[in-house]
């Protein structure tokens, strides 16, 4: 049999390259292209009164100078709005340049072309752009208050009221034993790629035609975004991602605005343009994610249990809704996590803000939920003292309650029904994985240093995979090469070693044969994006039936060379032969020579498949009705709706009370992405997932001041966590295989940065024993919260919750 | 305008081989090395020094590329990622023990980062006695002035002790060969 290659840690095939200095970033291509720069507004509102370009022109090098007045067309309109929902009441979006008010500060101006990219730089920054300030708006509060607004038309600042809800909250809160109400706070962070975004473009004058590479993650959406503004048919455009540096969503976002104006100046210059962002350009005009206050009430009885819940969320959209609702959605929708709520209401505010867009980041809405979810589970413990791991516990979804169909609308646009899981066996190993039921030893030991030692926990469940589709084409070549191909694109996830380990188990063939292109509108032009962890679900699949579209062509044509029932052959190492008979097989390369009958033996192999080589049969076409030459297959993946991953994270944390600084001793993972392709590239994600999710918990956050100017955007000041501020992790797998697909697939991708503020808050707040309501938290922060009149927490220990409960 | 476009020749080594090149004066080494010499394999994340991924050696130090002018280095010589593996005497490549390491314990994702690591942990790992086992406080200081968005750090620190240990097992093949022999007579 062929090695077994599904669920094994296959080495990566990427890194060959990569560790040797060959990757292809975006920055690497073009080396003679001319390149751009921007001028950006420094204003977080302002109105461009005059642009004055006349300093610029005398810049040597200097090649084209373009602001609003020069756009065209669709290019003159606002950019799309992406994912259009009906509660996004006043969407609103930019300008490729601003036509007339900048909206935030970094929002681009005035574009320069020039021969190299310090003399773009040097001529933009001889333009003098004089403005007219206007009000500003920072912060949920701001906008909610509405005194200042961003959009002269939207007068409550107000972008969408979005509202789900299962039942009558109202009244099951009123008919509840107990009841809590609070508010809390979200900090925004971003995804922040190590690559920033970039774009090259050429244009062929001849053929006029335009080919562009861009760092993005939905190649084939951005081509049809060029399309449709440019004004150049489909087939006229490619769009190619090549290597990508991280995206973790920033890169799902597109048309950017230099997607457009790149290839603009590619095809009015008639010559290479390129745009490769800098650091400081990635914060003020790339998105942002994760600003939330959050108002929740909760209803529950005296044993914990939960009978209503109800959430209030003003949440931050920046200054525009290109991607629509959907973070406000996955807060709404994924908040309950794993726990059976029987009356549940969600009311997402998004409201406009003088500050970056906000759009999905590793996570999408799903940190902020499990956070206010969580934080809720923390207050019923110790507002009736029992454990809380216990009262989490009472509430879970059980394993016989799957299909769990909450009745409410996911981001998909599909029914939000849970489709497998176990929660209790997840919560059970991580109790175990963390030692929970033994941390007061612990806690006691570090006492006696003069540490305080918390722990904390916090579960969550992810919707992953939504559709509408992906597809793949697999084609065997005359030299047995099999070449697999996916318009998703990558990354760094590891999708050419994962759809090769599928191709190559579903086929028979060695991995080494295989060669997987995604992102390339070239190769694979029908496709959605790499966004929601879907790529292994929902790629995945579709590799899997396009791989198995062409064994079974394979078997076919193979059983007909060997006088055998198809039924009876296998693949095995690239061999076609007929099961326990040794001898009688035939090569899955002279397979694809002889799939496709030829005239011309333009090769040594192509003798075998030309008209005289041997005899045929007289009475049919060579080519079948309903054939078609060529051992390929094109197969696509729709999926009925997502399918739910889920995980529970532990925390131990050991804060010195000289300097407040907060140390993570201790970092315990449960995962359950169900039926797993790569153990060791799942492992991965889930280590990068944490270091954010920690990242996010304990360091980084946008720094606006009230004039909406980013005051730490830099890595100067924009804290990521490097290898000493990232725990090690301990990580216990549970397998749930998902029953809508047939690989029993889910999704790995965002899992790991989840329930990371969730869980760390709590464990903080077991430690300090002061209520926290607002993270990131710095031990600055946390200095201060204690020497407040912050409300005073006290965890009951697991040991004592029985007689407490 | 005439200053600042002031261009000069420079000589410098680059991964082993003189070359002669005229730069702008004030061209990053970054630039010159991506633009100018055609080595993209080093990557530039952030222009001020803090992420790395920039990271070339130069005179065998570990130097941020976005922090140095190209013309600093004239007379001197540079090693970037395309440089640390070493032809082999059937003309091959034999990759540097921290390459081969990164791959065989998923020490890279996206991989934008990952040649401003192989650069500084390759220098630290050549830099000591590799007969000796590596220590954690070893692998925290080559690791940890580097940033990586994707990997969370734990397979780039377990990279670096994989590739300790490959260096310690290649410098004492005496005791190995001993330790294996010993192993042989035992059974």
């Amino acid at each position: 049999m062929t090695t077994k290659l599904f669920g094994e840690p296959v080495r990566r095939r990427e890194d060959a390259r990569l560790i040797i200095g060959q990757g292809r970033y975006l920055d690497d291509i073009g080396s003679g292209a001319y390149e751009a720069a921007f001028v950006r507004s420094p204003y977080a509102h302002a109105r461009v009164l005059d642009i004055d370009v006349s300093a610029a022109m005398d810049v040597d090098g200097l090649l084209a100078i373009y602001t609003y007045e020069d756009l065209t067309g669709p290019m003159a309109e606002p950019l799309p709005v992406l994912i259009p929902h009906p509660q996004l009441t006043a969407p609103r979006t930019g300008y490729p340049l601003v036509k007339d008010v900048a909206q935030h500060v970094g929002e681009p101006i005035v574009m320069v072309v020039a021969t190299d990219r310090y003399i773009a730089e040097d001529a933009a920054g001889l333009i003098e752009v004089s403005y007219e300030e206007l009000p500003v708006v920072v912060g949920v509060d701001a906008a909610e208050a509405a005194e200042r607004t961003v959009h002269d038309d939207v007068p409550d600042n107000v972008a969408a009221r979005h509202h789900q809800e299962t039942g009558d909250v109202e009244a099951a809160l009123a008919a509840s034993a107990h009841t809590l109400s609070f508010t809390q706070y979200f900090e925004r962070s971003a995804s922040m790629p190590m690559e920033g975004k970039g774009v090259h473009a050429r244009w062929d004058d001849a053929d006029s035609s335009l080919r562009v590479y861009s760092s993005t993650q939905a190649s084939t959406s951005v081509r049809a975004a060029i399309a449709a503004k440019l004004e150049l048919s489909m087939e006229k455009v490619e769009v190619i991602a090549p290597d990508v540096g991280g995206g973790f969503g920033v890169k799902i976002v597109h048309p950017w605005p230099e997607e457009l104006l790149v290839p603009m100046a590619a095809r009015l210059l008639g010559h290479e343009v390129k745009w490769t962002e800098d650091r400081r350009e990635h914060f003020i005009s790339s998105a942002h994610e994760r600003q939330q206050r959050q108002e929740i009430t909760v209803g529950y009885d005296d044993d914990g249990r939960i009978a209503a819940l109800d959430v209030l969320v003003w949440h931050d959209n920046g200054a525009y809704t290109p991607y629509g609702i959907i973070v406000p959605i996955n807060t709404a929708t994924q908040l309950c996590g794993p726990y059976d709520i029987p009356v549940y209401r969600a009311r997402v505010n998004s409201v406009y803000t003088n500050t970056v867009i906000v759009t999905p980041y590793r996570g999408a809405g799903r940190p902020q939920g499990t956070f206010a979810m969580e934080r809720t589970m923390d207050r019923i413990a110790q507002a009736l003292r029992i454990d809380r791991a216990l009262v989490r516990e009472r509430n879970l979804i059980q394993p016989d309650q799957f299909p769990y169909d909450w009745g409410l609308t996911f981001q998909d646009g599909r029914p939000l029904i849970y489709d497998s899981g176990d929660y209790p066996a997840m919560m059970a190993k991580l109790k175990v994985l963390v030692d929970w039921d033994g941390f007061a030893e612990r806690r006691a030991a570090a006492e006696a240093r003069g540490k305080l030692l918390g722990i904390g926990m916090a579960p969550y469940v992810e919707g992953t995979g939504p559709g509408p589709y992906e597809g793949a084409h697999v084609q065997v070549l005359g030299s047995g090469k099999v070449l697999v191909s996916t318009g998703l694109t990558s990354q760094g996830q590891g999708h050419e070693t994962v759809f090769a380990q599928l191709a190559a188990a579903e086929l028979g063939v060695p991995m080494e044969d295989v060669v997987v292109t995604t992102g390339d509108t070239r190769r694979f032009g029908y496709a959605v994006g790499t966004f929601a962890s879907r790529a292994a679900v929902v790629s995945g699949n579709a590799v899997a039936l396009a791989a198995r579209g062409v064994k079974e062509k394979a078997l076919r044509i193979a059983a007909e060379v060997l006088e055998a029932d198809p039924a009876d052959l296998e693949i095995d190492e690239g061999l076609v032969q007929v099961k326990g008979t040794p001898g009688a097989s035939i090569p899955l390369r002279t397979v694809a020579v002889l799939s496709n009958p030829l005239r011309y033996a333009f090769d040594e192999a192509a003798r075998q498949a030309t008209q005289f080589s041997g005899p045929g049969d007289d009475s049919k076409p060579p080519v079948a009705v309903g054939d078609a030459p060529g051992l390929e297959h094109t197969d696509y993946y729709s999926p009925l709706r997502s399918t739910f991953a889920s995980g529970a994270h532990a925390v131990v944390v050991e804060i010195d009370p000289a300097t407040w600084e907060i140390a993570i001793e201790q970092y315990a993972v449960v995962h359950d992405c169900g039926t797993i392709i790569n153990p060791m590239i799942v492992e991965g994600q889930v280590h990068g997932g944490v270091a954010q999710g920690v990242g996010g918990a304990l360091y980084e956050r946008m720094a606006y001041d009230r004039d909406g100017q980013l005051t730490n955007a830099s890595f100067m000041d924009f804290l990521m966590p490097y290898a000493s501020e990232v725990p090690d992790v301990d990580i216990d797998h549970q397998s749930t295989p998902s029953p809508l697909n047939e690989l029993g697939i889910k999704g790995a991708g965002e899992a790991g940065v989840i329930p990371g503020s969730a869980a760390i808050a709590s464990a903080i707040e077991d430690a300090v024993g002061r209520r926290i309501a607002a993270m990131p938290i710095s031990p600055t922060e946390l200095y201060d919260l204690v020497r407040s009149d912050a409300e005073r927490v006290t965890n009951s220990s697991p040991h004592d919750s029985g007689a407490m409960a | 305008m005439t200053e600042v476009r002031t261009e000069r020749a420079i000589s410098v080594v680059v991964n082993g081989v003189p070359r002669e090149a005229t730069v702008p004066v004030r061209w990053l080494l970054s630039d010159a090395l991506r633009h100018g010499f055609g080595l993209t394999g080093t990557h530039v994340g952030c222009e001020h020094g803090v992420c790395g991924a920039c990271t070339v050696l130069v005179d065998g130090q570990p130097t941020r590329s976005c922090l140095v002018l190209a013309v600093q280095v004239d007379g001197r010589e540079v090693t970037t990622v395309e440089g640390l593996s070493r032809s082999d005497h059937q003309g091959g490549q034999v990759l540097h023990p921290i390459q081969e390491a990164f791959r065989e314990c998923h020490a890279l994702q996206c991989g934008f980062c990952t040649p401003g690591f192989l650069t500084t942990i390759a220098a630290g790992l050549d830099a000591r006695d590799p007969s000796v086992e590596i220590t954690e406080e070893e692998v925290d200081e080559m690791v940890g002035g580097n940033l990586c968005r994707c990997t969370g750090y734990a397979n780039i620190k377990k990279a670096c002790r994989h590739a300790a240990a490959t260096m310690r097992e290649a410098a004492t093949p005496t005791e190995m060969a001993i330790s294996a022999g010993d192993e042989e007579a035992g059974r």
